[in-house]
Parts: structure tokens; C-alpha cells; sequence
């Protein structure tokens, strides 16, 4: 079994603790992780990028190759769009509908949504309109987690778990918030 | 044994602490920093060993080679071009006598993610003739870490470790194993070793020199450098160093057979594996991250009686980093294909300056200032401000390497281009800018400094300045400054107007300013908030 997963989205918006979050439950049910992250310069409002690939035999490269991804997960619309050539012809794409306009040139949403609608298989979601009703816009990033986990070969009960963990340091209320996140985004995409 | 979840980075990190490591001095530089940062850490947590950031790689490097010249084991560590900065203490140091394990770990960022070139640090350790790691995975970042205190005491050189960003920014379980305890102070047995005046320097680089047959048939026979022969078929030999292995292997599934194969993972090249490899094919394709340093020794001037693929043949792009998909062609293999919308364009993210950050409102006081002006240059430096160059601000004219505002400026305005403006962040600064500012004084060139102190090293997440900002001023005015003519502001957009007038009134001065405009970061701000 090789799972090779493109995180995307733009600097702030939580990419490195989706991409923590599904390596460590996949690293506690046997599975080998890579997980490549993007730090430094890039990470300044600009793409940000992480390939996380999941094996069950251990994996060589750190890179995804061309057409082999199983999954893009992406936390803004634009970006999910930019490495579809990473995604395998039977991938899917999820991707948060809430796009961030940061830059001049950004193209029609509508049109950018309609691109992804064409796709074989994809799924847009309302991140931050479930983010905000879960408690806070900020758990964007973890309904999106909820979203993709129908696809993730990973279960549910251990990304909870991890969900816990990452967000135990910042208190029950943010743990609390981050659940319920993660549980909206999972039945949205149901 | 057990595992640990590590960057390549904090692999290294660990296997230096296990190798029982004394000291470690570092200035950030992506993708290196995550080394020093989780000794750091480690540090605040253990107590020891001791991790420091510094004024700059140089000086790191020194404080680096005190703790080997005291018989315990070292480590700095730096970005690709932060070894230039440390190229002086590095070369002398491959002569001197090594006491303590020394362990200089320099991290390239070949397809330059967060850098202003993708030079090739193997030719460093070529360079002082030392030898030189590189790791292909995040295991053996660990254990080539533990094996290079060992070989640096064992050879009484300095080794290298070479890492890329791909290895140093990847994360992947380590199997770790028990600690080493530290060595005990003990100096050099022979002092001379140590002072490197021309008769003793003369006898140690002679030695070092009569070495060399030592450190090849190590790489030869140690453990880091394997030779596979197809016994069937010899239409294809591949040579990998570093992670151009990892490429290499997934390739292979879709290959059906296993060509002959050698991996370098230690320099110098092991000649004689590589004769024997080349005896055995009709081909051989050289896949290394960087430029093509193996690949070249191999066509050497007189052309090898065999054909040589790689960077210089076109099989490899000569520039940018590896990825699966540049290998699978090498190999011949058909290019995968992924999804595709046609006709989709999309516009480019670049990174840019978060929202409140001080250097924009430097930026918008500094343009407003210079309006008009003909013949004015504005000479910028590494940082977050850089960022400057780019729209809605291209509000500076050059970006070169750590310090070079301030010297450039000068030059300009020496040149007759007026107003002459540098642009530096505070921890640049303190790295490299001191020295030029000097020059400035002395000559008292018609040339204005800002110094855009926001109070951290922003780039790389924010790691403390040497020096507290409040010391800033009183550093520039002990150089000689006038006190008329440097001034401290606040980089806010509340004070812009008031900012413009005296940066226009400052360029204007035929003399040396200097011009501190502070306000924290506000990434380090949420960072305190948050903390606090």
C-alpha cells in the first residue's frame, strides 16, 4: 500500500499540523511516513507546499513523483489547483472553498471552483464558515482534515487522538473547538 | 534502541548529543537552522550540552574550534553560503591538528528555496582536503552524525557533513542508539600543532597532504560508500550520492532489472570502487544533488573510454535540484502523468511581508524620501526585507550576500551615485555590517545607513540577535558616527511623514547617517503574546 498525499495552502494558514497530524496516526497504526515540509522564506504569506507520503513498506524518495498523488488536500481554492500534475489519474482533490486574496492578479473564485468541480473526483467544502461554528475560524485547517479522512488510510479514532495531543498544550477549549472542527468537516464531506 | 520522529535536521541534532557532544554554535541560515534550534532546546530541557546562536558563522566556527582545541567534541553548523563567511577558520582548521571531534554540518539549498545561489559544499571539503558525509535519509543523518565525531578524532581533521534541504526539512522515524558521555578537557598533546606560523603550517599541511591515501582507502572500504555489479548485463552502470539515491531506488520497481550500481555517501571518492564500476559497464549515469562534482572526476580532460551521463551530457538539468521525476527520464523512463485542466493558468504566490510589519512602513518613509532624485541607489541585504525588491514596494536595487549594503553603498556613492541609501536589518547588521560601516567612517562617505531593527533574526522564525537592540546605537555611535547625524525612529506608519523628512534631510547631508528604525517583529510579538 503506497498513500501519497499533497498538502497545499498559503503560509499561516496551518498546512504543517494537517501534515503532523495525519503522519503521526498513520506512524501509530505500523505505517511508514515521509513527510517534506516547506520552512524559511516560502512560508512569508507565500504557496506552501509539504508532500506527506504513507507506505506500508518503507518509502525512498521524500518527493512525491508526477501523477502518483492519491490525494491533494488543499486549505484555499488557488492552491489546490496549482499540482494537479502531482495527482494520480483516479486522485481526488479537497479543498476548502474560502479563498486568500493576498495577491493582485487573484482569478475569479467562481471560475477557480468550476475548475474544480470538473475534476473526477473532488470535494469543496466551507471550511471557515464550519471552522467559525465550530468555535473558531482558525480550525479551518482541521475540518479539512475531517473532509479528507474518508480518503485517509488511517482511522478516525487515531486522528482524534492526534488532534488531542497536538492542541492538549493550548488548552481543552482549543482541543474542544479543534473535535468539533474536524467532526463538521468529516460529515460535510460524508 | 528507539525510535524518534526527526526532521534531517534534528537528526543530526540528536546523533551529535549522541555522540556526546560539548558545544554547538550555529548563526541561522535556512535549511540549516533546525539543528541549533532543537539543541536549543534540548539545552533549555537537559541543561546541557551547550548550543549558542552567534554573531555570524565565522565566529561560530571559532567558538566551535575552542571546544576541540580543549579535547571535546564540536559542532557548528550553517547554511551553504554562511560557509563562505567561515571559510577562513574552516581551512586553517583541516591543518591544525584536530583534538576534540569537530563536526561542521553545512546544509546547501541546491533550486535556491531560501538562497542566493546553489553552490556545492563537496568542494569545500575537496577544497581543504578533508572528508565529507552526505546522508540520503534522516537514519543515516543520525548515524553519520555519531561516525563523523569518531572519524574527526580518528583522522584529527574536521569532518563535513553535507545535508540538502530536502534531507535537512523531511521528517522520518530514526532508530536511535544509547549516549556516548563527553570527552574530558584535555589540550592538544602537541602544541605546535596548534599555531600555525609558516614552519609549523609548512609540516601540517605536508602531513595532512600524506594523509590523503588514508581517508581514500577509508572511503574505499568503510560502510557509507557500496558497490552492486550486475554480473548479467553491462549495458548501464548508475552512480548516486546522497538522496539522488532515494530517486534512484523508486525508479527501479518500473525498471524490471537492477542496473550495476555505487552510492557515495563519503568523499574523498572512493577511486577504486568507481575504476571498478566503470570497467564493468558501457555507460554510467552520475546522479549527485548540486553541481556535477562527481560527474566531472570521472571526464576528467582526457575522455574516459566510456560513455558519461549527467549534468554535463544534458541527461540531468544542470541547475535547480533532483526530483523522482528528473531520474525516472534519466533512466529512460516515461514521464508519469498526473491531472490536468487545460488552458488553466494560475498567478504565482509569492512570499511576502505579513500584514503590520514594520520594514513596509520603512519602505513606504524610504521611497517617499528618495522621490526625485536621479541618481539615487538603494542597496538592500538579507532578510525579510528583501522582500522589498519585490511589488508593491520595489523599493531596493540589490541583494547580494550577508552585509554587502552597507560596502556596496559606499562604493556607489564613491562612484558618484547620490544619495547612496543601505538598507540592513538589525541581526544582518551584527553579522557582517559592522565592518563595512567602519570603512564608512573612516572615509566619511556621502552615503545614508538604515538599519531596520525589528529586534529578532525574522527570516528563520525568529531566533534572538546577538545583541539587544538598545545596544545598536550605542555600537554605531562608539564606531565614530556623529551623534548629529544618526538617530533612532520608530518604523511605524503613524510616523511616516515624520520619518520622510528626516531620512530626506539625512541623504541630503553630504556625510555619513545612520539611521536606526526599530519596531519588534510582528511575528515575534504574537510569538511573546502567546507565550505570555
Amino acid at each position: 500500500m503506497k498513500y501519497d498525499i499533497i498538502l497545499a495552502g498559503v503560509g499561516g494558514q496551518g498546512v504543517l499540523s494537517v501534515s503532523a497530524i495525519i503522519a503521526s496516526s498513520a506512524m501509530k497504526e505500523g505505517l511508514y511516513v515521509k513527510q517534506s515540509e516547506v520552512h524559511g522564506m516560502s512560508q512569508r504569506g507565500g504557496a506552501v507546499l509539504a508532500n506527506l507520503r504513507l507506505a506500508d513498506a518503507p518509502i525512498a524518495s521524500d518527493l512525491i513523483p508526477l501523477g502518483s498523488a492519491a490525494l491533494i488536500l488543499s486549505m484555499e481554492p488557488l492552491e489546490s489547483l496549482r499540482y494537479l500534475a502531482y495527482l494520480s489519474p483516479e486522485g481526488a482533490l479537497v479543498t476548502s472553498t474560502n479563498p486568500v486574496v493576498n495577491i493582485p492578479d487573484y482569478p475569479d473564485l467562481e471560475g477557480l471552483l468550476g475548475h474544480v468541480r470538473t475534476l473526477p473526483q473532488s470535494r469543496l467544502v466551507d471550511g471557515e464558515n464550519l471552522a467559525r461554528a465550530a468555535g473558531s475560524a482558525r480550525a479551518t485547517n482541521m475540518v479539512m482534515v475531517g473532509a479528507a479522512s474518508h480518503r485517509l488510510p488511517v482511522k478516525v479514532e487515531t486522528l482524534e487522538h492526534y488532534i488531542q495531543t497536538t492542541f492538549a498544550a493550548k488548552g481543552e477549549k482549543v482541543v474542544e473547538t479543534n473535535l468539533r472542527a474536524f467532526r463538521a468537516g468529516r460529515e460535510a464531506a460524508a | 534502541m528507539t525510535d524518534m520522529v526527526l526532521l534531517g535536521d534534528e537528526a543530526v541534532a540528536v546523533g551529535a548529543v549522541h555522540a556526546g557532544l560539548t558545544a554547538a554554535y550555529a548563526y541561522p541560515g535556512t535549511p540549516s537552522t533546525e539543528i541549533l534550534e532543537y539543541l536549543v532546546r534540548y539545552q533549555k530541557k537537559h541543561g546541557g550540552p551547550h548550543a549558542a546562536w552567534c554573531a555570524n558563522e565565522k565566529t561560530a566556527y571559532e567558538e566551535a574550534l575552542g571546544v576541540s582545541f580543549a579535547g571535546r567534541r564540536a559542532m557548528t553548523s550553517m547554511k551553504h553560503v554562511g560557509l563562505n563567511v567561515a571559510a577562513d577558520p574552516f581551512m586553517n582548521s583541516a591543518i591544525v591538528s584536530i583534538n576534540g571531534g569537530l563536526v561542521v554540518v553545512v546544509a546547501d539549498d541546491p533550486g535556491m528555496h531560501s538562497s542566493q545561489n546553489e553552490q556545492d559544499t563537496r568542494y569545500y571539503a575537496d577544497f581543504a582536503r578533508i572528508v565529507c558525509l552526505e546522508p540520503a535519509n534522516q537514519q543515516e543523518a543520525y548515524d553519520m552524525t555519531r561516525e563523523a565525531f569518531d572519524l574527526s578524532e580518528r583522522f584529527k581533521i574536521p569532518v563535513l557533513i553535507r545535508l540538502v534541504t530536502r534531507l535537512a526539512h523531511s521528517r522520518a522515524a530514526v532508530r536511535v542508539r544509547d549516549a556516548r558521555p563527553q570527552n574530558p578537557v584535555r589540550k592538544p598533546p602537541v602544541a605546535s600543532s596548534w599555531i600555525l606560523l609558516p614552519a609549523n603550517a609548512r609540516r601540517q599541511w605536508h602531513d595532512l597532504l600524506g594523509r590523503q591515501p588514508q581517508f581514500v582507502e577509508w572511503s574505499e572500504s568503510g560502510e557509507f560508500n557500496r558497490l552492486r555489479l550486475n554480473e548479467e548485463r553491462r549495458n548501464l552502470g548508475v552512480i548516486t550520492t546522497g538522496i539522488a539515491r532515494n530517486y534512484y531506488v523508486e525508479s527501479l520497481d518500473e525498471l524490471g532489472y537492477q542496473p550495476s550500481h555505487l552510492h557515495i555517501g563519503a568523499y574523498p571518492v572512493p577511486v577504486e570502487l568507481v575504476r571498478r564500476l566503470l570497467g564493468h559497464v558501457s555507460r554510467v549515469l552520475v546522479l549527485e544533488e548540486g553541481y556535477p562534482f562527481v560527474e566531472r572526476m570521472l571526464r576528467g580532460i582526457v575522455a574516459p573510454d566510456i560513455e558519461v551521463l549527467g549534468k554535463e551530457s544534458g541527461a540531468v538539468p544542470p541547475d535547480g535540484e533532483l526530483t523522482p521525476d528528473i531520474v525516472r527520464r534519466a533512466m529512460g523512463l516515461r514521464d508519469r502523468r498526473g491531472q490536468e485542466i487545460p488552458g488553466l493558468s494560475l498567478p504565482n504566490r509569492p512570499p511576502q511581508l505579513c500584514t503590520g510589519c514594520p520594514h513596509a512602513d520603512s519602505f513606504d518613509a524610504v521611497k517617499q524620501a528618495i522621490a526625485g532624485f536621479e541618481s539615487a541607489v538603494v542597496t538592500s541585504d538579507i532578510g525579510c526585507y528583501t522582500l522589498g525588491a519585490l511589488p508593491p514596494y520595489s523599493a531596493v536595487e540589490s541583494c547580494v550576500c550577508m552585509g554587502a549594503s552597507v560596502g556596496m553603498a559606499k562604493g556607489a556613492s564613491e562612484a558618484g551615485l547620490k544619495p547612496a541609501l543601505a538598507m540592513i536589518g538589525d541581526s544582518t547588521f551584527l553579522h557582517s555590517g559592522v565592518a563595512p560601516l567602519m570603512d564608512a567612517v573612516a572615509a566619511n562617505t556621502d552615503m545614508t545607513l538604515l538599519i531596520l531593527d525589528n529586534e529578532t533574526t525574522a527570516m528563520t522564525g525568529g531566533q534572538p540577535t546577538i545583541l539587544p537592540p538598545s545596544r545598536i546605537g550605542k555600537l554605531v555611535l562608539g564606531l565614530g558616527v556623529d551623534p548629529a547625524h544618526c538617530h533612532v525612529i520608530t518604523a511605524h506608519h503613524r510616523h511616516t511623514e515624520g520619518n520622510r523628512k528626516l531620512i530626506r534631510k539625512e541623504v541630503e547631508y553630504p556625510g555619513l547617517s545612520v539611521i536606526i528604525a526599530v519596531r519588534e517583529c510582528v511575528e515575534t510579538l504574537k510569538t511573546k503574546k502567546k507565550a505570555s
